[in-house]
């Protein structure tokens, strides 16, 4: 089982000893972008025809049912239309920076796909501040979508764009104290030690992972959430919104450039699932202890498929938010009870200190009745400002 | 002087000097923020791993943003050709660069403390940069924050311009010219607000 468990990177350390000496390092560079590309240009691929089809399921229609069987050979027809598509660029559009604008967004997204631990031994690039690295990269993805709209000469693009860059700002800030949470517990910013961390389990069959923790469990919620507002995904792909601005700063992108954005956004997707798998879900860690001989990537990318999954799930499920209501519910509710959190967290850090029987559970009660409180306090609030009258400065 | 070098500060360089010589505004910002990132890259090189994070999470992913914003909030930021920018006062320019530059090349190339040899060089860790951060620097770093959440609610005051008279008069604490710039856009607004009760 060891041996299945570290197929890759033996495979690896293999096809490295055909090479000689000084090319080794450039080859396993090479390889693991390679390997990188490679997985999650499939699982792009895998994922477009499952939405496309689980949509279908919830709205109660086929969904893509012609080429192939089920028509599961739909992304392969998808990438020959986009590849043979003309490419339109608007006659006024800002040519270098139109074209420049999905490489500015492919490029930092694959940079933080190469920080995640995989499986056991399996990082492409082990840094010691790993999760800094993940964050540094990720902000600079609000440039590309500034690229995109400006440089398209398009008001839909370019309301799209600030719209984008406000929401990706607003929902950067909980989207890292809730993962302050796990740096403070862990005491590191490397991924593989906040992995190594959950590894264990508690009374021999409960994995310690922080999700079972009251912080871990209101941190992986604020988690998400956030990240599904990084990611632009309904409810919160107001920046694309179809029914107000037509595609929002994708307007005047056609052929294989949108391709190309299509599958940055879809890897930035995979990129913070994969990085709350990592913070939250226990990384390639079994859930139970006898499930340990499946390898550990495997139980990485079951993990990761399953949040796809919830992502599709909620896409089919909620409606979009309105702009307001957008900035009131970062600002005033994900932030605060984000704060709170990082307090929650600290208590339970310093009240590892208590030894007595039943300690942990007057730990776990004392924890979630804080979170619990201001989830209901800040909640109400949030409703109460909601309902009242809304007030257009531009529209009246 | 390796090759990473060469390239990292030849893009620095190559993008700042585009950032001073084009004329569209939105192109000397972006060009500016690939300065930030070549200098990021230096920094990485360097071993100053979170020095060089820092420098992307703060400068490529927010200051940018913020530079473009008020690009564009800007009058006459657009349709400008890329042209050179040529006049007569280049000639006096070159000549204080050149004259500022040598002195400071002379008084580095003749200080005493060059020919020192350097210690060796200190493992800046994250987590020794975060725990000098807490205990010999924490005042300098609340100070800071302090100073950045001024800024931040001056700057959300300044921007509550449209608000009704209502919450209006209750924001009495806000004083002198502040206030003034709040109450006088709300009168303006008030006939259209009344206007839609009555309908």
């Amino acid at each position: 089982m060891q041996s299945l468990d570290q197929i890759f990177v033996t495979g690896k350390q293999w096809l490295l000893a055909f090479l000689p000496e000084a090319l080794q390092p450039v080859g396993s560079i090479l390889l693991v972008i390679a390997a990188i590309f490679g997985v999650f240009a499939t699982l792009f691929a895998v994922t477009t025809i499952l939405e496309r089809k689980i949509l279908g399921r919830i709205q109660n229609r086929f969904g893509p049912n012609r080429v192939g069987p089920f028509g599961f050979f739909q992304p392969a027809a998808d990438g020959i239309k986009m590849l043979t598509k003309e490419d339109i660029v608007p006659r006024d559009a800002d040519k270098i920076i139109h074209f420049l604008a999905p490489l500015a967004l492919i490029i930092p997204v694959a940079l933080a796909l190469s920080v995640l631990p995989y499986g056991r031994n399996m990082v492409p690039v082990e840094f010691d501040a790993g999760l800094l690295f993940f964050f540094a990269v990720g902000a600079s993805t609000e440039l590309s979508v500034f690229m995109a709209g400006w440089s398209s000469r398009n008001k839909y693009s370019l309301v799209g764009a600030m719209r984008g860059i406000a929401q990706m700002i607003s929902y950067e800030v909980p989207l890292v104290l809730s993962t302050v949470t796990v740096i403070m517990i862990v005491g590191s910013l490397s991924l593989v030690k906040i992995v190594e961390a959950q590894s264990g389990f508690l009374f021999g069959f409960l994995p310690s992972w922080h999700v079972f923790t009251p912080w871990g469990f209101a941190g992986f919620f604020l988690f998400m959430i956030a990240a599904t507002a990084e990611s632009n995904r309904s409810p919160f792909d107001l920046p694309e919104a179809e029914s107000e601005i037509i595609a929002g700063y994708l307007t005047e992108y056609s052929g294989f450039k949108y391709a190309l954005f299509f599958m940055g956004e879809y890897w930035g997707m995979f990129a913070i699932s994969g990085l709350s798998v990592t913070l939250f879900l226990g990384g390639w860690n079994a859930p139970f202890p006898f499930l340990q001989f499946i390898p550990s990537y495997i139980w990485f990318f079951t993990k990761l498929v399953l949040i796809i999954f919830t992502f599709i799930w909620l896409r089919g499920t909620v409606p979009r938010l309105r702009l307001d209501q957008l900035m009131s519910f970062a600002w005033k509710f994900l932030l605060p009870l984000a704060l709170t959190n990082i307090v929650v967290a600290a208590i339970w850090f310093f009240s590892r200190a208590l030894q007595f029987p039943g300690a942990l559970g007057l730990r776990w009660i004392f924890c979630a009745a804080i979170l619990a409180v201001s989830y209901v306090w800040l909640g109400r609030g949030v409703a109460q400002a909601q309902r009242a009258k809304r007030v257009y400065q531009y529209a009246e | 002087m390796n090759v990473a070098f060469i390239l990292i500060a030849g893009l620095t360089l190559g993008s700042a000097i585009a950032a001073m010589s084009l004329r569209n505004l939105v192109h000397c910002a972006l060009c500016t923020v690939i300065t930030f990132a070549g200098l990021a890259a230096m920094y990485l090189q360097l071993n100053a791993q979170f020095v060089g994070f820092a420098q992307i999470l703060v400068y490529v992913g927010a200051v940018a943003i913020l530079i473009l914003f008020a690009v564009l909030l800007t009058r006459n930021s657009e349709n400008q050709p890329n042209t050179l920018l040529a006049s007569p006062s280049w000639i006096i320019g070159i000549l204080v660069a050149i004259s500022v530059s040598g002195t400071i090349i002379y008084a580095v190339v003749k200080s005493t403390r060059l020919a020192q040899t350097l210690p060796p060089a200190p493992e800046a860790t994250v987590q020794k940069i975060g725990e000098q951060l807490m205990t010999n620097y924490v005042l300098p770093l609340e100070i800071v924050a302090l100073l950045l959440t001024a800024a931040m609610i001056g700057a959300v005051i300044i921007a509550m311009r449209d608000k009704n008279e209502k919450e209006d008069s209750g924001s009495k604490m806000i004083t002198g010219n502040a206030r003034e710039r709040v109450s006088q856009p709300s009168t303006i607004h008030h006939p259209s607000s009344s206007q839609k009760t009555t309908r």
